[in-house]
Formats: structure tokens, C-alpha cells, sequence
């Protein structure tokens, strides 16, 4: 069995028994509305509010304009900013899990994966009660305040101005749209960071230190290019789904929070506009696969070296 | 809901199992009356009395399943591509006039909605539904602005304190949904709500891209919940959303500006393809009926179209001007018109203009 080249499993009858189904449901329930979506992305809509294929392209010129161009540009470029966060703060919690003893390594895991357990509209909202002017935050500043007014009183000085605490205005903006994609990105960029490191022998580590490497040196020398498959798999499974929320820029967003999904979701809907919505999309997702490709190129660039 | 908590799950799955099966031999065989003892009911969240479906089952042992849709877009999306076995359902005013112009709509046969005579003249007949051959009104409303007594100064009567003025900078919100948005805008301007002239649409656009920095966000439908959790003081939002958080805290309250509004009509209507026709008529007869139709407004604070109901109604309900704005200020309100494919498209491009600038 060991020896078994991988192409003689083809000749299994019971190969084709076990993977026709699962193919075949990946096949129908996974390409097929793909396609049907790419091929509305060619329709117009017509009087009656039914797609009709007619082989247009003029929804891509559409999807093209300027307009559009700039929320896609803002799109990506606050999904990189949520993916960089991610990343930073992701690194410094699974390197965390990974020197903490065994035992309480399930405890810090389960405590990432915990969110999980929570639908993303309930992970949301959970944001922005804690963000909200009435909210936790607000709530711990203002007994803080309170506090430092009672002991000016007894001091007779002047620290804060004004009688009562103003909340502090933190939610409907971009800052809140960022921490929102951060919070529900976090879990995708710590546990394959974690998982590098849980895998890497330590001994390169105490190697380098003993060495004369610094802590630093260390990291960034050793350690870093040896997570890299970790590192490259959470900014690849963070940048990717924040392109696309559309929930998060609509609850916790200003006037301003309209990223490319919320245009696309309300093709769907109110715009009813559904192959502008196809199209948008589409050059959506090649944008994706133009990440993904240069990801792995890089990947193969890396294992060659 | 919280009514279906009452089912077990067994029974839960036994239902759903004679639904699946009545929706498929039902549809085929309703020629020869053999119609299911249910009938299946789309209607918005929190909008039917308390004890409604029961009463229902106990006057007629038809059992009413209840699905729940959040917009009337995705209401049109359900029923779009073929009804999957609705008999009943609610959609707006400018919805039932794309509705019946698509042909989704089963004509209502009124020998069998006696009640129907209960609703007050005004609504048997409709600019969206001449001769209300295909709706009958369930609940009428405003959209006005929702406030903070406490942090506003006077009241905020006109729409200029939303869409032209830095007043409450960062202390406003304004609805989301393009259609509305722009149909106030085009009231402030003076225009008619309906108005599809591309230049005032130009006009509006222009004003709230100027008011945008002064906006704190457009809501979706959660107006009043951002009033009560204090990020607003002002909030343009439907009646019965703010009569709800009124009941609630004193400090808040409603008004429909000088300018006038919308006033919306959420409609009963049977969509083509209902498995249930005979069941359907009876559901909306008993709807219709004045103690019923007395619970249901009870509940949920909405105007009620029913004449006979209304005069079942407490003063305290009658005489709400949340509920039943001044006439002088309802007549400068009007109804909005389904203007087809291009204006849907169109209002939703400035929409995305007015976010993106």
C-alpha cells in the first residue's frame, strides 16, 4: 500500500464509488450558481424584472466607471488595513498560545474559536452595543470620570472640564468599520499562524539565541521566514472574506461606509440591478484570484529556494 | 414569532412534512376542493395580534403558518421565480402596483370579504390599485422624524433639521433605503415625492452629498433603537417604530414635518399560485373583522384602516398624532408610486453617489 503510486488509484472502481458524489455536489451546488452568475453578468434586466441573457457587456463598462473603481479601491485598501491589524496583533496571540504551557493551550484556543459558536450578525451586534455612546466602553470611561471629578472636588483642582461625561462618539465611522473586520478576521489569522508555530522545532530557536541572536534577531530571522506558510495562509483567509463584507459597513458604518459589497448587495435588492451585480461580482472575485495566483507563485518561489 | 415555540418539535416536523405535501398535491388537486385545513402567511415581523392565529383556528380550524420577510424587496424575491405555496401576503403600497403589473397578483373575489365593508372609504379605493381589485390595506403609517425631547431644541418640524442644516451635526440619522430617502428629500425641495424629473433628482442628491458631513449614518431600519441608545437625537423613521420606544420612555417623540411626508399602506393581497384560495378569502375576511382588526392595532400601534375597529379603539389610541397625524399636515402627504425598472436603478445609482462623494 505504501509504495502505491497515486495514479493507480484511478483504477479503483471504489475510487469512483467514493468521489463521484462528493464531486458531483461540489459540482452542482458550488460551480453551478457560479455560473449562472457569470453568465447574468452577460444579461440585462428587463420591464418585467427578469434577467435575460443577451451577451452585453455592458455591465462590466458599467462596473468600470470611475465610481465604482474608487469604492473597489477603497474596498481593498481597508480590507488591507483590517489584514495588517490582523496580522500584528494576530502574530503576538498565537505566539503567546504556542509558549503557553500544554495545559492551557485548549483553553486560549477554544477562547479564539468561541466566536465561532455565535452567528456574524449576533458578533456584529455584539460590536456595537459595546462601542455604542450607551455602551461598555463608554460606560468604564464614564466611572472612571466620575471618579477623577470626586477627587478633584477633594483636591480643589480643575483636570476635566464640563459638569457631566460626554460619551465619546465611536461607532458610525471608519475607525469602527476597521475594528469590526478586525475582530471577526482575528480567529482566521491566529490559528494558522498558531499551527506554524506549534509545528516548528525549537531547538532552531534556542540554537540561534545561544548563538548570540537577539530575542528580535531571532524572530525576525528565524522565526518569521520559517511561519511564513502560516503567516501567508491568515492574511490569505483575512484580506479575502474582508472584501466582501458588506454586514459590518452597514451596522457599524457612517454615511461614508459603503464598500463594494454593499453596492452589489443592493443590486440584488432595491437597485435591482442583478447583472451590474453579477458583474461587480465578478471583478470582485477575479481580483481575488489574482491574489491567490500571486500567492502562490510566491509559494513555489519559496519551496524551490 | 414566539406563537410557533408553542409546537413541539415532533409536531413541528409533522407540520412541515404536510405543508411540503400540501403545498405539492394541494396546488394540483384545489380544483376539486380539497383544500389543506392551513394556510401559509408572509407577513413583516411584530405586525399581528397577540392571539390572532388562534382565534383563527378556533373560529374556522384553519391553522396559520407564519413566515416572516423583512423588505418588500424580499418579498418580490420570493414570489418572483414561481409562488412556493404563499396564500397570503403583506406587501407595500408601490409594491402591490409593481406586483399586479407583473401579473403576481390573484384579482380578490369580495363575496367572499363581506368585512370588507368595514374599511373606512378613503382606502376602497387606491391611485396603486384603482378599485382595490387586488389589495385591501392592512395598516397605514408616516415616515416623520423620531426625537429626543430632551436634546432638541422646540420641535423639529420641518425636514430642513435632516437633510439642510448643521444643527445637530452627528446627532442625525436618515432612513437607508434610496427610495424614501430621495422621495423626502424631493418634499423638502417642495416637490412631489413621486416627482421623476431628473432635475430635482439632481437637486436632492446635490443637498444630501452638502448634508452628508452633518449625518451620522443611514440607518437600516433601526432608527429607533439608535435613539434609545442615545448615538442620536433625531431620526427620520416610521410611525410605529418610534410609538414602540415612545411607549417605552417619555422623553422621546414623533412628528410628521410641515413639508409632509409619505404615508405608506402595508396591504393584504393573495399572490398567483396560492394553494389555498377559499382559506386565503376567509383569512382576510377575518382579518378585516372589527374586534380582530381591534386586537391587531392594539398591539402594534400602527393606524388602522378599519373603520369598524377604530371605533372599538380607546381615545388614547384615536387621538395619537404619532398614530393619526393633524389632518392639515396628512393632506401634504402622499403615497409613492412604483415608477418601474429604470427609476428602481436610478435611485439606487444616486444612492451609491451620495455614499461614495
Amino acid at each position: 500500500m505504501k509504495n502505491m503510486k497515486k495514479e493507480k488509484v484511478y483504477k479503483k472502481p471504489a475510487f469512483w464509488f467514493f468521489s463521484i458524489p462528493p464531486v458531483g455536489w461540489y459540482g452542482v451546488f458550488m460551480l453551478m450558481p457560479l455560473i449562472m452568475l457569470w453568465a447574468f453578468s452577460f444579461g440585462s434586466t428587463n420591464e418585467q424584472f427578469q434577467v435575460v441573457l443577451t451577451w452585453t457587456t455592458k455591465n462590466y463598462l458599467t462596473a468600470f466607471q470611475p465610481i465604482y473603481l474608487k469604492i473597489l479601491l477603497k474596498t481593498i485598501l481597508f480590507s488591507a488595513l483590517a489584514t495588517a491589524i490582523c496580522l500584528v496583533i494576530g502574530f503576538f496571540v498565537a505566539l503567546y498560545i504556542s509558549f503557553s504551557s500544554p495545559q492551557w493551550k485548549p483553553f486560549w484556543l477554544i477562547l479564539v474559536i468561541l466566536p465561532f459558536w455565535t452567528n456574524l450578525l449576533i458578533r456584529v451586534f455584539g460590536v456595537s452595543t459595546m462601542l455604542s455612546n450607551s455602551g461598555m466602553i463608554n460606560k468604564l470611561l464614564e466611572f472612571f470620570w466620575n471618579k477623577i471629578k470626586i477627587l478633584e472636588e477633594v483636591l480643589g483642582w480643575q483636570i476635566l472640564s464640563g459638569d457631566y461625561f460626554e460619551p465619546y462618539d465611536m461607532l458610525y465611522n471608519y475607525g469602527a468599520v476597521v475594528a469590526g473586520m478586525v475582530y471577526v478576521s482575528l480567529p482566521f489569522m491566529i490559528l494558522p499562524i498558531y499551527s506554524s508555530l506549534d509545528k516548528l522545532d525549537i531547538s532552531y530557536l534556542e540554537a540561534s539565541l545561544d548563538l548570540g541572536a537577539s530575542h528580535t534577531r531571532t524572530i525576525f530571522k528565524i522565526m518569521i521566514p520559517m511561519i511564513m506558510p502560516g503567516i501567508g495562509f491568515g492574511i490569505f483567509l483575512t484580506f479575502i472574506p474582508s472584501l466582501s463584507t458588506f454586514l459590518i459597513p452597514d451596522m457599524l458604518g457612517g454615511p461614508n461606509a459603503q464598500m463594494i459589497a454593499n453596492v452589489i448587495q443592493r443590486q440584488f435588492g432595491a437597485g435591482s440591478n442583478w447583472p451590474l451585480g453579477a458583474a461587480l461580482s465578478f471583478i470582485l472575485m477575479y481580483i481575488t484570484f489574482a491574489f491567490f495566483f500571486g500567492h502562490m507563485l510566491y509559494g513555489a518561489r519559496r519551496d524551490k529556494r | 414569532m414566539k406563537k410557533t415555540s408553542n409546537y413541539s418539535r415532533r409536531k413541528f416536523i409533522a407540520t412541515t412534512g404536510i405543508t411540503a405535501a400540501a403545498l405539492t398535491i394541494g396546488s394540483k388537486f384545489s380544483a376539486f376542493g380539497a383544500e389543506s385545513k392551513r394556510i401559509n402567511f408572509m407577513n413583516w415581523d411584530t405586525y399581528i395580534g397577540p392571539n390572532t392565529f388562534n382565534d383563527f383556528k378556533k373560529a374556522l380550524g384553519v391553522t396559520v403558518k407564519l413566515d416572516l420577510f423583512a423588505n418588500n424587496d424580499e418579498l418580490f424575491g420570493k414570489l418572483q421565480n414561481g409562488n412556493p405555496g404563499y396564500d397570503v401576503i403583506v406587501p407595500s403600497h408601490d409594491m402591490v402596483q409593481k406586483m399586479t403589473s407583473l401579473n403576481m397578483l390573484v384579482p380578490l373575489n369580495y363575496d367572499k370579504i363581506p368585512n370588507s365593508k368595514n374599511i373606512f372609504k378613503k382606502f376602497q379605493d387606491a391611485e396603486f390599485d384603482p378599485g382595490r381589485k387586488h389589495s385591501i390595506t392592512y395598516m397605514w403609517g408616516t415616515i416623520g422624524i423620531g426625537y429626543n425631547k430632551r436634546k432638541v431644541k422646540g420641535t423639529p418640524d420641518s425636514w430642513k433639521f435632516l437633510y439642510d442644516s448643521p444643527l445637530y451635526a452627528n446627532r442625525i440619522s436618515l432612513i437607508g433605503e434610496a427610495r424614501d430617502l430621495i422621495a423626502l428629500g424631493l418634499k423638502y425641495l417642495g416637490y412631489s415625492a413621486n416627482s421623476t424629473n431628473l432635475k430635482h433628482l439632481a437637486e436632492v442628491e446635490k443637498l444630501l452629498i452638502a448634508q452628508k458631513k452633518h449625518i451620522k449614518s443611514f440607518h437600516s431600519d433601526n432608527g429607533q433603537d439608535l435613539l434609545l441608545a442615545n448615538e442620536i437625537d433625531l431620526v427620520q423613521e416610521y410611525s410605529g417604530d418610534i410609538s414602540q420606544i415612545m411607549a417605552e420612555d417619555k422623553k422621546f417623540d414623533y412628528l410628521v414635518p410641515k413639508e409632509g411626508s409619505t404615508v405608506w399602506q402595508d396591504n393584504l393581497a393573495i399572490p398567483k399560485g396560492a394553494p389555498n384560495l377559499e382559506n386565503a378569502h376567509k383569512f382576510i375576511n377575518f382579518l378585516l373583522d372589527a374586534k380582530i382588526g381591534r386586537d391587531i392595532a392594539d398591539e402594534i400601534r400602527y393606524a388602522t384602516p378599519n373603520e369598524a375597529a377604530y371605533k372599538l379603539m380607546d381615545d388614547k389610541y384615536r387621538n395619537d398624532p404619532t398614530i393619526y397625524p393633524p389632518d392639515n399636515i396628512l393632506k401634504r402627504c402622499e403615497t409613492l408610486k412604483f415608477h418601474g425598472l429604470k427609476m428602481s436603478q436610478k435611485y439606487d445609482e444616486i444612492l451609491t453617489r451620495i455614499k461614495a462623494a
